[in-house]
């Protein structure tokens, strides 16, 4: 028995916020100047800091607090005058001094918002707070079944991550949103990606665990104005796990509900392969953290000078963008959504600034290279065509040079390494027959090969010029003009 | 030629730099002390023996070599067992950590071997630093040189012991609630606990990280304040730290003078629980400082009497907290099969000892969600109070003076089961650590009833250090005129040949 997601939403009404943890990238590590680089040895990255060896102390990256307040800014919030840290105090072996320092009540930023796109309209997302916090090492759980620590033979610890520095980006609770809600969500994290990695705080890569979700959902039955028992699904690590989860857990929360069983507070487990959440730890069993001020750091209290100074930095925001771009362009937001999702919005602004006509940018880029990637399985910005040879296909189009049929060769030539568009052009002999001498031969043949349409022409058929085009067109292995094949025909029988 | 281990700091870096001895004769001096008098000392747990002679060779090829020498070159330094150091081990005087080499040096001892200081070994202390005896060692009490069956205070009891004893010239300690000046006084030495901030924590390792403060010890108030400014100063790697000139201590200890200071005596810290002896001989002190033109009024600090039970909140949460690392996973003991959790859980238990966790589930429980605001929130606000008091009387004065404890020296297991009269040793050295203020214990005599010593001690405002030892020094020249002999060659437990 289960309760469809359609179901669901005829008796309840959805509510969710998502915290986002973000590993900042900077250089070095947040206490210390360990390399924060990925997929380095294990353990090698290291000192008796980041190992909380005795008698270790640690000292604030002064870089990760411009990072975090960069984002606090871009997210609207209001900046601490005055902040500490503190210490979150729990037992695991991948903690080096079993407690993280992060902070608790007095976060760095609070109180901001995000503007996301769903359908053609905007949704505000408020933001709670953004805070700092250390990333703790990485657990490897040999030899059980499940990858788990229970059951493991053993554990190996890597603590190159450990110190790394981490924002969590705590949302409101988004209400409202309806059956939308799965969708907001996964807009919501989309658009934080964009905003992180416009302002170069981090490289957002949800595969590598450098950008993680965890989603509170609870339902509220409809009308009653009473929300019910929130859970918090961990482990949610793409951007359409997001909207599974919240879809998931909609789900099954209604059939809990619909059962007349209660919604028990607790932490649930995502799982990718079969989009269901299990339980975790329930509330009951949930830690006391113990937090306190972390005394062996000083208050972090960033100069307003300072603040203001990272503020005029700031690169355009994709909310801002999004506007530039929908009027220079005249799009529709649906349109924009369109190249927003098809990942193709830096490859359509470069190949305009390159001197091709929005439209046609638009075309290439959503068409014929966008293909290309899904064949190839890769997005379109990775396909090894610069915005600029786009740009020149287009140009070659637009003078004539070469038709669609032709530009698209010339593309494959380029996806194929063969070298720039012009020099594709070139190598394969691909520009169109614009002499028109060399066409006369071909339609007099062509006339001479089917006479009775030449007839039919004759007669005031103009239409059925198309089979003679077609007929040179293909004499001419395609090279030819169309429209001023069609215009010779048309004279030759007038 | 005296006795190399009888001589100052002071004597033996001057000699030391005339060439008129060599750092490996200083070193070898107070090696051969160690081996004679340390059975019955037991301050050092770990001696460096060739290590130390290889450091003090290294002084001695400089010099040579023409190159200049730092302040304290070939002046021997003991070193409290939670110091890291290259070379040997760091027990903090517990089981847990049996074994373990740290792999960094820290702060303060790698300023000291800039400066040329032999370090000659690792010395006896409470178990991470919690305890006024030595008695919570996991590896058995120190003696108090004036009598072998007393303790010679803590937690830094090992070094003071080990300076007592004529083992060191020197020691480094550390004092989060007394653990400096106790000892200091118990044992008839100078102690002092510097400015928070102004010595570096860092390779220190951490009992209360917001009252933890290294400090010197040394038989003199020159030679106290001679490791003083060479173990202090800003370190990038203490973000607590205080980035300022180092207070001109040695200066003050070469000129100590009083006349025309401002002297507060804190009625507060008297009273009830004092020994007699004890009150007898700070009378006596307060009456030197005036005879030397001291201005001297009593005053109060209203809220010092809630300074310990205070302390006995911040520092146990404190430690909670610091201690959660050690679990057996990447160091030190591990005992136990099982799962973490469970190789965690036996680790710590056989690993600490009963005070440690005793502190541990005070801390624990002083955190804890309910109760947060009514112990470590509500110690936080009394500690502003202390602050506060401290202001308001540092408006008044120059200095403030009291006892350093209510007692002298007591019997080894005479306060063992009971914590709170053990607790009660750092009544008075307490409130300068919750206020992160500068702090010294100097000599001032011997008690009527026992005869042993006592220690008057001298509060001074933040980064005012030098004002201790301006005092001090007035204080240990006007008494060693009238005994005619410094006080610790009184002492009576290890007789010198």
């Amino acid at each position: 028995m289960t309760v469809t997601y359609e179901e669901a939403l005829q008796s309840y009404e959805p509510l969710f916020g998502l915290e986002t943890h973000v590993e900042l990238g900077t250089t070095t590590k947040m206490f210390c100047g360990c390399l924060t680089a990925f997929g380095a040895e294990p353990n090698t990255h290291v000192c008796p800091i980041c190992l909380g060896l005795p008698g270790s102390l640690p000292v604030v990256n002064r870089r990760s607090i411009e990072f975090a307040i960069r984002i606090g800014l871009a997210l609207n919030c209001s900046i601490a005058s005055w902040c500490r840290f503190a210490r979150k105090n729990y037992f695991y072996p991948d903690m080096p001094k079993n407690f993280q320092i992060s902070q608790y009540d007095e976060p760095l930023c609070t109180d901001g918002y995000l503007d996301v796109l769903v359908g053609g309209s905007t949704i505000r997302v408020g933001i709670e707070r953004v805070h700092l916090e250390e990333d703790t090492g990485k657990s490897l759980h040999v030899g059980g079944a499940t990858g788990r620590i229970q059951g493991a033979e053993y554990s190996l610890v890597d603590y190159n991550r450990a110190g790394i520095p981490l924002v969590e980006i705590v949302t409101k609770p988004v209400p409202g949103t309806g059956y939308l809600a799965p969708e907001v969500a996964k807009a919501y994290v989309t658009e934080l990606r964009d905003v992180l990695r416009t302002l170069g705080v981090s490289d957002v890569r949800m595969e590598e665990g450098s950008m993680r979700c965890d989603v509170n959902t609870s339902l509220s039955v409809l009308g009653s104005g009473v929300w019910g028992t929130r859970t918090e699904t961990k482990n949610v690590n793409s951007l359409r796990s997001v909207e599974r989860a919240v879809r998931s857990e909609i789900e099954r929360q209604a059939f809990v509900l619909d059962s007349g069983g209660r919604i028990i507070q607790e932490t649930r487990h995502f799982h990718e392969d079969t989009g269901v959440t299990t339980s975790g730890r329930s509330k009951e069993e949930a830690q006391d953290y113990r937090y306190f001020p972390e005394p062996d750091l000083v208050p972090v209290a960033p100069d307003p000078a300072w603040v203001t100074e990272i503020g005029k930095t700031l690169p355009e925001l994709p909310s801002a963008r999004r506007a530039r771009l929908i009027e220079s362009w005249s799009l529709s937001e649906l349109e924009f959504e369109a190249l927003r999702n098809a990942g193709a919005l830096d490859a359509v602004e470069a190949t305009v600034a390159a001197g091709a006509s929005p439209a046609d940018a638009r075309k290439w880029w959503l068409g014929e290279l966008a293909r290309k990637a899904n064949d190839a399985g890769v997005d379109v910005s990775e396909l090894p065509i610069t915005p600029a040879q786009v740009a020149r296909v287009a140009e070659l189009v637009e003078s004539g040079a070469l038709n669609d049929k032709l530009a698209r060769q010339v593309i494959d030539g380029v996806l194929d390494g063969e070298g720039t568009p012009d020099e594709v052009v070139a190598e394969r002999g691909l520009a169109v027959v614009s002499d028109d001498s060399a066409l006369l031969a071909a339609i007099d043949e062509a006339i001479a090969a089917n006479a009775e349409v030449a007839d039919k022409i004759r007669n005031g058929k103009v239409a059925a010029a198309g089979a003679l085009v077609g007929a040179v067109m293909k004499t001419t292995g395609g090279k030819a003009d169309a429209p001023r094949v069609r215009e010779l025909i048309l004279e030759r029988l007038a | 030629m005296d006795d190399l281990t009888t001589m100052t700091a002071a004597e033996l870096a001057a000699a030391v730099a005339a060439g008129s001895v060599s750092a490996a004769e200083v070193t070898q001096a107070h090696l051969d002390r160690i081996t004679a008098v340390d059975g019955a000392v037991r301050a050092f747990l770990h001696v460096n023996g060739e290590d130390a002679l290889a450091q003090a060779r290294a002084v001695d090829r400089k010099r040579a070599a023409g190159e200049p020498l730092g302040a304290l070159a070939g002046v021997p330094v003991a070193v409290k067992d939670l110091f890291t150091t290259i070379g040997s081990p760091a027990t903090c005087g517990s089981k847990i950590l049996e074994g373990w080499y740290p792999p960094y040096e820290s702060t303060i001892t790698g300023r000291l071997r800039e400066a040329g200081a032999i370090l000659i070994g690792k010395t006896n202390m409470d178990e991470f630093a919690m305890g006024s005896s030595t008695e919570n060692s996991g590896y058995g009490p120190s003696h108090n040189p004036w009598d072998l069956d007393r303790v010679p205070g803590g937690s830094s009891g090992g070094s003071a012991a080990a300076v007592a004893a004529y083992e060191a010239p020197l020691a480094l300690g550390t004092d989060t609630g007394g653990s400096i000046r106790q000892p200091a006084a118990v044992c008839g030495i100078v102690g002092a606990k510097p400015t928070y901030g102004g010595s570096s924590r860092y390779g220190v390792v951490a009992f209360a990280s917001s009252l933890d403060t290294p400090g010197p010890f040394g038989r003199t108030v020159l030679d106290a304040a001679l490791l003083h400014e060479a173990m202090s100063g800003h370190d990038p790697m203490d973000s607590t730290s205080i980035d300022a000139p180092v207070p001109p201590v040695v200066a003050a200890a070469r000129h100590g003078d009083v006349a025309g200071l401002r002297i507060g005596v804190v009625t507060d810290l008297s009273g009830e629980g004092y020994q007699p002896g004890v009150m007898s001989r700070f009378t006596e002190a307060i009456e030197v400082l005036e005879s030397l033109g001291a201005k001297v009024t009593e005053l109060s600090c209203p809220h010092f009497k809630y300074a310990l039970p205070a302390y006995y909140l911040i520092a146990p949460s404190e430690c909670s907290s610091n201690l959660a690392r050690f679990d057996g996973m990447r160091y030190g003991l591990r005992t136990g099969t099982g799962s973490a959790e469970e190789i965690m859980a036996e680790t710590r238990a056989a690993g600490f000892g009963a005070e440690v966790k005793r502190r541990i589930m005070l801390g624990t429980y002083a955190l804890s969600s309910g109760y947060y605001d009514a112990y470590y929130g509500k110690a936080q606000q009394v500690r502003t109070l202390i602050i506060q008091d401290f202001e308001a009387a540092f408006g008044q004065v120059d200095v403030l003076v009291s006892p350093v404890t209510p007692t002298t020296a007591f019997r080894i297991g005479e306060r063992a089961d009971d914590p709170m009269a053990m607790y009660l040793a750092d009544l008075c050295t307490i409130p300068s650590n919750l206020a992160g203020n500068a702090a010294i214990s100097v000599p001032c005599g011997l008690a009527d009833e026992d005869g042993l010593p006592v220690g008057l001690q001298v509060m001074a405002p933040p980064l005012a250090d030098d004002r201790l030892y301006r005092v001090g020094a007035a204080v240990e020249a006007a008494f060693t005129t009238r005994w005619g002999h410094p006080l610790l060659t009184e002492a009576k437990g290890l007789i010198r040949s």
